[in-house]
């Protein structure tokens, strides 16, 4: 049988692992499917390749589609988010002088209490902070907006948040252009490893369910290719079920350390997946469990009250009426198309598209056709929980 | 007379920024400047206030851009990437020739036009400029393995260097594969056996 061929733009990060292991080790074959993976240089280029038809589907950072969906940046074309590809995989980290004035103030770089790290960035600080995150709709802004704000320092008026490309990244860093950072892997590790920063917290910390990347789709294009979206929709799941597998760990970075795709030494990539990272470049370490989760507690499935929450976010920092603009997120993750793609398989699926979003302190069994589904913690640091409208 | 609209070009590399100046001047008249040092390229753009911004697709440096497109304060002209506006096939040849536009928003496409033409045409050739190096580069390596292939069969078998590229040509005829793909296998087994 000829494998229809789909084209799908994609960022060198970790979190792309889903799509290089789907094409690698065969998922997308036994589907049909041969991915054309096309490194992209920006996220912006992305979703223009998404936008203009030169893809039929791109990994994107999970706030874009929304922020498109409600006006925000873009070509105008409709996105469809048909599925999560990972949960969190964010660092914070601190220029090597802003470390050191925070352990002037005693912080302990103990790496999981979002509390204590805020508030002692918000005492080491002598002037306005400048934060740099890889695009102005990204998981890493929303998280740093909530964080800050929740803690007495309201962002965006008062905190400089500036778009840095994650490869220049630590350049920015050295040269003094930013005092901190907000990252995807492996560009956290990146910048301890060149000696200019230290980790200041993994962003899970912040929130530890928030979804990261999706696999998105022009909306027409789902409406055309209904069959092609469902294979694409299986494969990438049993990508993720492989990539959940601890024992997958040394094959997925050598796939991903592949010149054609990240082209990185794969012991950097480890720290990641492993979840056992490098916090500063004395060597001091630290473990986050699930630092990035690719399979466990239907990490995949795309729950529109995620959507909805981003939205809401959106909207409140720029000033769009915030009924509307949750109901028009909610719409970009399309939990129906990941349920329908997904029946025929042994996955077990939660009962609800739509969750309180913050509201488990432990993981928990919910309801499921085969009643083994455990979602896992879900929790903002501040125990905010954020209710979704009504279905 | 409207004043001539004022053009930032992105670019680090000199000599193309030049070529792209070049054409651009051809299209009509415009205040020009280039901007090589990306960092703190938002402010930098923010500071000089132009109405159309050119920057290559493959520059990482673009996302800062969309930045820009936020700037809403009542003072802020606020930078819409040309695709918002304009019509779809210009955007999309744009975008396909590796150049990405924003110009400020409100700006008449008629007098964007002649603009974005140049800079297509301009880019267009940058890129084939591109593949020509890279299929350059790939048809050296061919060669090379190929030769490394011959000189092995040559060994082995006591072969001429002609029969031994005639006895490859017959085995990717035989196989549907290419010459190189035949010449690379054969290298890549040698390794593994030595």
């Amino acid at each position: 049988m000829s494998l229809a061929s789909v084209s799908i733009g994609y960022i060198p990060l970790v979190d792309a692992a889903p799509l290089i292991v789907a094409q690698e080790m065969g998922f997308a074959s036994e589907e049909g499917l041969s991915l054309d993976l096309r490194r992209a240089p920006s996220w912006s280029s992305v979703r223009d390749m998404l936008a203009f038809g030169q893809v039929d589907a791109a990994h994107m950072l999970s706030p874009v589609p929304v922020a498109t969906a409600l006006g925000l940046g873009g070509a105008g074309a409709k996105f469809s988010a048909i599925s999560v590809l990972s949960m969190n995989g964010n660092v914070i980290g601190v220029s090597s002088e802003l470390a050191a004035r925070l352990r002037g103030v005693g912080h302990d770089f103990g790496f999981s209490d979002a509390f204590k790290a805020g508030r002692a960035l918000i005492e080491a600080k002598t002037e306005r902070l400048r934060i740099g995150v890889p695009f102005p709709f990204s998981m890493h802004a929303e998280l740093l907006y909530y964080w800050l704000s929740a803690l007495g320092l309201p962002a965006p008026q008062s905190v400089d948040i500036r778009t840095v490309p994650p490869p220049l990244m630590a350049a920015a860093i050295e040269a003094g252009e930013i005092d901190a950072f907000c990252v995807g892997e492996p560009w956290g590790s990146q910048a301890v490893d060149n000696g200019v920063g230290e980790l200041l917290l993994p962003c899970s910390a912040i929130w530890s369910a928030a979804p990261e990347k999706v696999l998105a789709v022009r909306s027409d294009w789902v409406e055309h290719e209904s069959s092609l979206t469902g294979r694409l929709i299986r494969s990438l799941w049993r990508a993720g079920r492989w990539l959940g597998n601890p024992d997958s760990r040394t094959l997925a970075s050598e796939l991903l350390s592949r010149p054609e795709y990240l082209n990185l030494p794969s012991e950097i990539l480890d720290h990641a997946l492993t979840g056992n990272l490098v916090i500063s470049p004395a060597g001091a370490q630290r473990h986050v469990e699930g630092f990035v989760e690719f399979f466990h507690g239907a990490a995949t499935f795309p729950w529109r009250s995620q959507a909805e929450w981003i939205g809401a976010q959106l909207a409140a920092r720029t000033g769009l009426d915030r009924d509307a603009a949750r109901k028009a997120s909610r719409a970009v993750f399309r939990s129906d198309l990941y349920r329908q793609a997904l029946a025929s398989t042994s996955a077990d699926l939660p009962g609800a598209s739509s969750k309180l979003e913050g509201a488990l302190e432990v993981p928990t069994p919910v309801s499921s056709p085969s009643g083994r589904l455990i979602l896992g913690r879900n929790q903002f640091f501040d125990g905010r929980i954020f209710e979704p409208l009504k279905d | 007379m409207t004043t001539p609209l004022s053009i930032i070009i992105v670019e680090t590399d000199r000599t193309r920024a030049q070529l792209i100046v070049d054409s651009l001047k051809d299209a009509g008249a415009f205040d020009i400047s280039v901007i090589s040092d990306p960092t703190g390229l938002a402010r930098q753009i923010q500071a000089r206030n132009p109405d159309v911004v050119l920057i290559d697709i493959e520059n990482p440096s673009r996302d800062t851009m969309e930045e820009l497109a936020l700037a809403s304060g009542p003072l802020d002209r606020p930078v819409a990437m040309f695709v918002d506006r304009s019509d779809e096939g210009l955007s999309s040849a744009a975008i396909e020739a590796g150049v990405s536009a924003y110009i400020v928003d409100g700006l008449q496409s008629q007098r964007v036009k002649p603009i974005i033409d140049a800079a297509i045409a301009r880019f267009r050739m940058f890129q084939r400029m591109r593949t020509e190096l890279a299929e350059t580069k790939k048809a050296l390596e061919e060669r090379k393995v190929i030769d490394r292939a011959k000189g092995m069969m040559m060994r082995a078998r006591g072969i001429s260097e002609d029969e031994a590229y005639a006895l490859l040509r017959k085995t990717a005829m035989d196989q549907g594969k290419r010459v190189a793909d035949v010449a690379q296998a054969l290298v890549t087994a040698a390794g593994l056996l030595s």
